[in-house]
């Protein structure tokens, strides 16, 4: 199919971007790698009047070392934070996500900020990005804020995002000594979407879990913690046990839909599976 | 009726607004003129007359559009041709000389690589980019490299023979 007429624009700075946002109106839409956003257009599901890229924002590619955190541009693609030794050495959680998206074709165009930002509840990065507790930060008409990860998910394909705002940068909190980490994932072979996932950071102490984060997609809405099994698993032995007793937890108050991949009682099924493979993996267990 | 493909006309109508763009294909600099809204494959493919790369899916899920864009592949299908602009395009076009197949080309022939052919320029693009980074890749990574590109018709093994095959052969070269 072909997308409905629009005008584009290609700003280079993220002033310029904001500008032609504001312009735009409710109609304009960010473009990036566009792999989200072309399908939508395509399908004719979207037919915004302006596409504004920037995807030539020199400023909002890379990754960089700021002290207790990564400061990931949103352009920076899958691939390439798949690939980044900064990246796989502080926040592997995140490379190791971002390497279980769609294929390598998507991971070439795909974008960090575009994946959040479009915010789907299919989509891994937005798990890993909660259970890593991440902070976007968004420009817009009054200038920057931070956007922590649990506020940023909204609804179904909805984040905290304005209509005239860009998602610049996403911090991502380092994780330290002591932490293991794995994403788990349950989906058909083609394109990769989650039937469900689980993301698990656990920190270890001498035979003991510290602190565990557990977050999950697709098990409604938008990502979310598992926080029963998060304060089941504090103080909890690494053992296989202790992990499977936790993971009995996983699916409260979660609230899967039912499609044509899974029903929700599967999806809660899975949530509890996954949850254990996921803390075992992430625990060495 | 000819269908939605065929409606995109070479040249935009005079009232339309287009942008300019550069866009080298195959080695050749291209400047043309285009509706934003113009795929990069319907370029490829109306626009050039290129049309070895193929379209199947028309979701991004198929891969058989897969083109190099500044030598990574992607879906053709799912980048505009405005986002092409300064950067090299490189379909399966590019792949031989008038006189001599690719190795690629010619694995796919030594080893069966193929039953209908639809998906065979994707998965020969998607396999040129490997072999360029990794010369000498695994069967696991050639079906890695492969994951995003689907075939309807082999089951996969041959086409996986066929990288292999073009990847010694493209080492004999290089040796």
């Amino acid at each position: 199919m072909i997308p409905v007429a629009f005008d584009y624009t290609k700003p280079s700075t993220v002033d310029e971007a904001v500008q032609a946002l504001i312009a735009g109106g409710e109609d304009a839409k960010v473009i990036s790698g566009g792999q989200s956003l072309m399908p939508v257009l395509r399908l004719r599901m979207a037919a915004p009047s302006v596409l504004v890229d920037v995807g030539g924002i020199a400023e909002m590619n890379g990754v960089s070392d700021d002290g207790d955190h990564l400061l990931i541009g949103s352009n920076t693609t899958h691939h390439d934070v798949m690939n980044n030794a900064l990246v796989k050495q502080h926040a592997g959680l995140l490379a190791m996500t971002a390497a279980t998206v769609a294929d390598p074709q998507i991971r070439h165009r795909g974008t960090l900020g575009g994946s959040l930002a479009h915010a789907d509840p299919a989509g891994d990065l937005p798990t890993a990005a909660l259970a890593l507790e991440c902070v976007m930060v968004a420009q817009g008409p009054k200038g920057r804020r931070e956007i922590a990860a649990k506020d940023f998910f909204v609804d179904y394909f909805t984040s905290a995002l304005e209509s005239d705002e860009v998602l610049v940068a996403i911090k991502v909190p380092k994780m330290g000594d002591g932490w293991g980490y794995h994403y788990e994932k349950f989906n058909r072979t083609a394109q990769a979407w989650a039937t469900v996932g689980v993301a698990a950071a656990v920190k270890r102490q001498n035979g003991t879990i510290t602190e565990a984060r557990v977050a999950l997609t697709n098990m409604g809405p938008s990502p979310i913690r598992a926080s029963s099994v998060e304060s089941a698993l504090a103080g909890a032995s690494a053992s296989a046990d202790a992990i499977a007793a936790a993971s009995t937890s996983a699916a409260d108050g979660t609230r899967p839909t039912s499609d044509l991949h899974a029903t929700a009682e599967f999806r809660e099924h899975l949530a509890r599976v996954l949850t254990k493979r996921a803390v075992a993996q992430a625990a060495g267990v | 009726m000819t269908s939605l493909y065929e409606e995109i006309p070479a040249a935009p109508p005079a009232d339309v607004p287009t942008r300019r763009v550069t866009i080298t294909v195959n080695g050749d600099r291209r400047t043309l003129d285009i509706e934003p809204r113009l795929l990069l494959s319907h370029l490829i493919r109306q626009g050039l007359q290129l049309t070895g790369t193929h379209m199947g899916c028309d979701t991004t899920g198929c891969g058989t559009c897969t083109v190099l864009l500044n030598g990574r592949p992607v879906k053709s299908c799912t980048v505009l041709a405005v986002q092409a602009d300064g950067r090299e395009v490189e379909t399966v076009e590019g792949l031989s000389s008038a006189q001599q197949l690719h190795p690629l080309q010619e694995g796919f022939k030594q080893e069966h690589g193929l039953q209908c052919g639809y998906c065979t320029p994707g998965m020969m693009m998607a396999a040129k980019a490997l072999l360029e980074r990794n010369p000498n890749p695994t069967e696991d990574e050639v079906r890695w490299a492969l994951s995003g590109n689907i075939c309807r018709c082999t089951g996969y093994q041959n086409i996986v023979k066929a990288v292999l095959w073009a990847a010694d052969k493209m080492r004999e070269q290089e040796g």
